[in-house]
């Protein structure tokens, strides 16, 4: 079938997928013991009326089901509902503020991972010591299990500390002089030729991105190098020496190979990215969704808690369909 | 005149449970314009001596012994740089399985015009050139732009055998070209071979387990068996003449239409080639094997004209 | 039940060697944490934030605790919460593995699709979620963690048993009569744990850092229990100001401990293929 069918037909499957979280989250967090209101402010006394005014206030009194539809049919027309804590500030909007942050150190993570990651594979494969694969496959699987706020206190440590270099937290010390477009700040400070923010933005991002990245480049080095080194055993690089092509383009064209495992890989994995930038966020003071989350917890809000959760199960259905289509390009056999 | 000469080569797999040697002791010469074909089961080391011409013996393979002397030059000593313009341009190679000798991730004519570019042709006549072989293979313009899996076995081994001809190379070198093909597209792999062999009087070397194909298409025919030549002779010499009690084995082994029983299989099993049984690698299998052949490994004697056989009772049997 | 041979052919994998080393260290470090510990994890006994020294080994936090102590531990509530929630969900979900597998149909496609989509969603963030839902205890970590992770067991254990459903011999049991329950323990159950023990050394290291994570937010215990992660979020501002052992100390036994974990993931993965070869 033809590509767009392909992609349509991916893009509804994200919706029963969201569903059944939705569904999830919302019995955990309303089927459960407790008055969320009461959890939330974090007393019990409070008079009668006043609670039932704010209750009726936030739609808790409404039979539960009618409080499972109303809030999806909400959410579609992009309603999210409203804090619990805050008296009546949209959630929706404060989540469309923060995304772009955590989408900048997303993406910036994951180009660092795969610096790392697929870089290290690929030097790998074209070393002839055994010892030193099994270093890199070693490297690979301990890099990948290293607690994050640990990476992150450390190097913040060194670098904000003691060496001075980089800043320890936020995005940017110098807000005033960006006019953000797009909301990812590196990004927006390139288009508009703004160097000094750029660098400013840039300092700032090193620290989280390197972190989160470092922990899930661990995967792509073994994957790298064991796909590597089996393709350049296979009879398709055989047939290539036989022809006479010379090594450098034959690496390359072995690596195109390689870019399969490492493109499905990449979207089967993109939840774990999500769950370590909530932690890279937290860590590193990064406002972002995962702050967001967390701060939320703290004071059990729980309303935008539930919008976070159906947030990221939309995002990571998503990632799955861009990856899914990234594939199709790199391997015409899927297309045709 | 030749323009191939194989000396004494010897191939060893150093694997981490033994040794194995997959090539003993060969040598041929190839002349300009024949077609030799080298015949033997699998495990006769006949694959591996077609990738040791190239000096392409994957890991953990070496060649240890021996001259391949092409033009003057024994390429075994080249180096990496200087093999690699020979590669494809002047001795090239088709292999068996056309299902993964063509990356699947390119077009045919993005592979094509880089092999060719890659030996120097001119980036502006590379297209041309592409389209010119690939009807010489009797391939239509289409299949330039396609990608491999959108062909079937037959035009992906005839793309192998285009870009295998395109540079005019003096030998190729064709293992099992047509054992992964359906009966009916063997002939017109075959045929397209001889043609070429015709026109542009390349030599060939086939290598196949099929003894009726090489009697029907090859001018000289070598048997192979554990890594030794067994039998080596022109066609019709061979046909006539055969001298080694395999030769004869494999022959008689070939179905025939007018044939009553069975074909005659051969017993036994091939050599374990890490612990090779002393004397004559055949004997275990052989039904006229005498004590001197459990001792000592026969030498090759040339029993007429360009007939050469490696056998202790050469003289004594018909 | 496996031989003595097996075992010590296990042993013998370095990686599963190193690995478990390091694993019961710190299980001992638990178990005998009233012997070696040199304080109480929970009362003051020195000066506040004093760095590493002799009497302090590995310093004193805000509070003046001894960092060594709770660092022994712990390693208590740690490995409670992750042995709790590994064998939950271990539990849980190779049941309902099994159970879908063989039994197939409309059950297994609701259920799987359900599992699929718990797999795919960040299994940090559902578990806050959950801690949050609960409210923070140990056993509602450990709780939250199991179900995170059921999917991991569920999907695993349910390959197995397709794959192994439709072998003759299965089929041959089926003709005989045998009842499925028996089928399922005696024939399917054994082939599922080689792979089961892969699932699980891995799992391990993930509930490790999950807890960690949870405690970072503070979603696990309360004050004055001793527990890494939360030592860790409880330290960060004096981190940033230099006192570097708080962090240290604590964040190096979580990263080891899944260290651990993951080396014998890795060794038991070697000897199965290795095996399959």
């Amino acid at each position: 079938m033809s590509l767009l069918r392909y992609i349509a037909i991916r893009a509804l499957m994200i919706i029963p997928t969201v569903l059944v979280l939705y569904t999830l989250v919302f019995i955990i967090l309303r089927v459960l013991p407790g008055n969320p209101v009461l959890a939330a402010l974090g007393t019990k006394n409070i008079p009668e009326e006043q609670l039932k005014a704010l209750m009726s206030e936030l739609g808790l009194d409404k039979p539960l089901y009618q409080q499972y539809f109303e809030y999806l049919f909400n959410f579609i027309r992009g309603d999210m509902g409203k804090s619990m804590i805050i008296r009546g500030r949209p959630i929706a909007s404060d989540i469309l503020d923060k995304l772009p942050a955590t989408l900048e150190l997303s993406i910036w993570s994951i180009m660092f991972s795969l610096i790392i990651g697929v870089g290290l594979g690929y030097l790998g494969a074209g070393v002839r010591s055994e010892f030193v694969k099994t270093i890199i496959r070693l490297t690979g699987s301990i890099v990948f299990v290293i607690f994050i706020p640990a990476l992150g206190l450390g190097l913040q440590l060194v670098f904000s500390k003691y060496l001075g270099l980089l800043p320890t937290g936020g995005r940017l010390t110098t807000i005033g002089s960006l006019k953000p477009i797009t909301g990812i700040y590196t990004l927006d400070a390139l288009i508009q030729l703004n160097i000094p923010v750029f660098i400013d933005a840039l300092k700032h991002i090193v620290l989280p991105a390197f972190t989160l990245g470092l922990v899930i480049s661990g995967p792509y080095m073994r994957l790298t190098l064991n796909n590597m080194e089996e393709i350049l055993e296979s009879k398709i690089v055989e047939a290539y020496h036989a022809r006479g092509i010379r090594e450098s383009k034959i690496r390359r064209h072995a690596f195109r190979h390689v870019l399969i495992p490492i493109t499905t890989y990449t979207g089967l994995q993109f939840a774990l990215l999500m769950g370590g930038a909530v932690l890279t966020e937290t860590t590193f003071n990064w406002p972002g969704i995962g702050t967001y989350l967390v701060d939320k917890v703290m004071y059990r809000d729980y309303t935008a808690i539930q919008a976070v959760v159906i947030i990221f199960a939309i995002i990571v259905g998503l990632t799955s369909l861009i990856v899914d289509v990234l594939y199709a390009l790199i391997d015409p056999r899927v297309r045709y | 005149m030749e323009i191939l000469l194989v000396n004494d080569l010897w191939v060893r797999y150093f694997t981490l449970s033994g040794v194995v040697s997959a090539v003993s002791g060969v040598s041929f010469k190839l002349r300009r314009g024949e077609m030799l074909a080298i015949v033997g089961e699998s495990g006769s080391g006949k694959s591996t001596l077609g990738l040791a011409l190239l000096n392409m013996v994957p890991k953990p393979g070496r060649i240890i012994r021996g001259e391949v002397i092409f033009d003057g030059v024994d390429i075994l000593k080249l180096d990496l740089h200087e093999i690699r313009k020979i590669r494809g341009s002047r001795i090239s190679m088709v292999f068996q399985d056309p299902f993964t000798t063509l990356d699947p991730l390119r077009r045919i004519v993005d592979q094509f015009e880089e092999f060719l570019i890659e030996h120097g042709v001119d980036r502006a006549k590379a297209r041309t050139i592409v389209r010119e072989y690939l009807e010489a293979v009797g391939l239509s313009e289409r299949i330039m732009y396609s990608y491999p899996h959108q062909l079937s076995g037959g035009q992906k081994q005839r793309v192998s055998i285009a870009m295998a001809i395109a540079l005019n190379p003096e030998v190729i070198i064709a293992d099992e070209p047509t054992t992964a093909l359906d009966v009916v597209v063997q002939k017109q792999i075959m045929d397209l071979i001889d043609n070429i062999k015709e026109k542009y009087k390349s030599s060939i070397i086939l290598i196949t387990h099929d003894l009726a194909l090489a009697l029907e298409r090859a001018d000289t025919i070598m048997v192979m068996y554990g890594g030794y030549a067994m039998e080596y002779a022109e066609k019709k010499e061979l046909f006539n003449n055969m001298k080694h009690p395999y030769t004869k084995a494999l022959f008689e082994a070939l179905p025939r239409i007018l044939q009553r029983d069975l074909p005659r299989s051969l017993p036994g099993y091939p050599p374990d080639l890490r612990n090779p049984p002393p004397g004559c690698i055949f004997h275990p299998r052989c039904e006229f094997a005498i004590e001197k052949c459990k001792r000592e490994p026969p030498p090759l004697i040339e029993v007429s004209r360009n007939h050469f056989v490696r056998c202790h009772r050469v003289g004594e049997l018909l | 039940m496996p031989s003595v041979l097996e075992v010590i052919a296990v042993l013998k994998n370095k990686y599963i060697l190193s690995g478990l080393i390091i694993v019961l260290i710190f299980v001992f470090m638990a178990i005998l944490a009233d012997i070696i510990s040199p304080y109480s994890p929970v009362e003051a006994v020195g000066p506040p934030l004093h760095p590493p020294s002799r009497l302090y080994l590995m310093g004193t936090d805000n509070l003046g605790r001894d960092v060594f102590s709770r660092v022994i531990y712990g390693s208590r509530i740690m490995l409670m919460i992750t042995a709790m929630a590994v064998v939950m969900s271990g539990a849980i979900g190779t049941v309902l593995g099994l159970i879908s597998g063989y039994l197939g149909g409309l059950l297994d496609r609701v259920l799987s699709f359900i599992m699929d989509s718990i797999y795919a969603f960040p299994s940090l963030i559902l578990a806050i979620a959950l801690s949050v839902a609960l409210g923070p205890s140990p056993i509602n970590a450990a709780i939250a963690i199991a179900v995170v992770y059921v999917p991991t067991y569920f999907r695993m254990v349910r390959g197995q048993v397709l794959s192994i459903k439709n072998e003759t011999y299965i089929e041959m049991a089926r003709a005989l009569g045998l009842p499925s329950t028996r089928i399922v323990l005696r024939h399917i159950l054994p082939h599922v744990t080689r792979t089961l023990m892969v699932v699980f050394s891995m799992n391990s290291a993930d509930a490790i850092l999950t807890e960690a994570a949870l405690s970072f937010i503070g979603l696990t215990v309360q004050p004055p229990t001793p527990d890494w992660g939360f030592d860790l979020y409880k330290g960060r501002g004096f981190v940033l100001a230099g006192m570097w052992w708080i962090m240290l100390f604590p964040g190096l036994s979580i990263t080891l401990l899944a260290v651990g974990f993951a080396l014998i993931s890795e060794g038991v993965s070697t000897l199965i293929s290795s095996q399959k070869r």
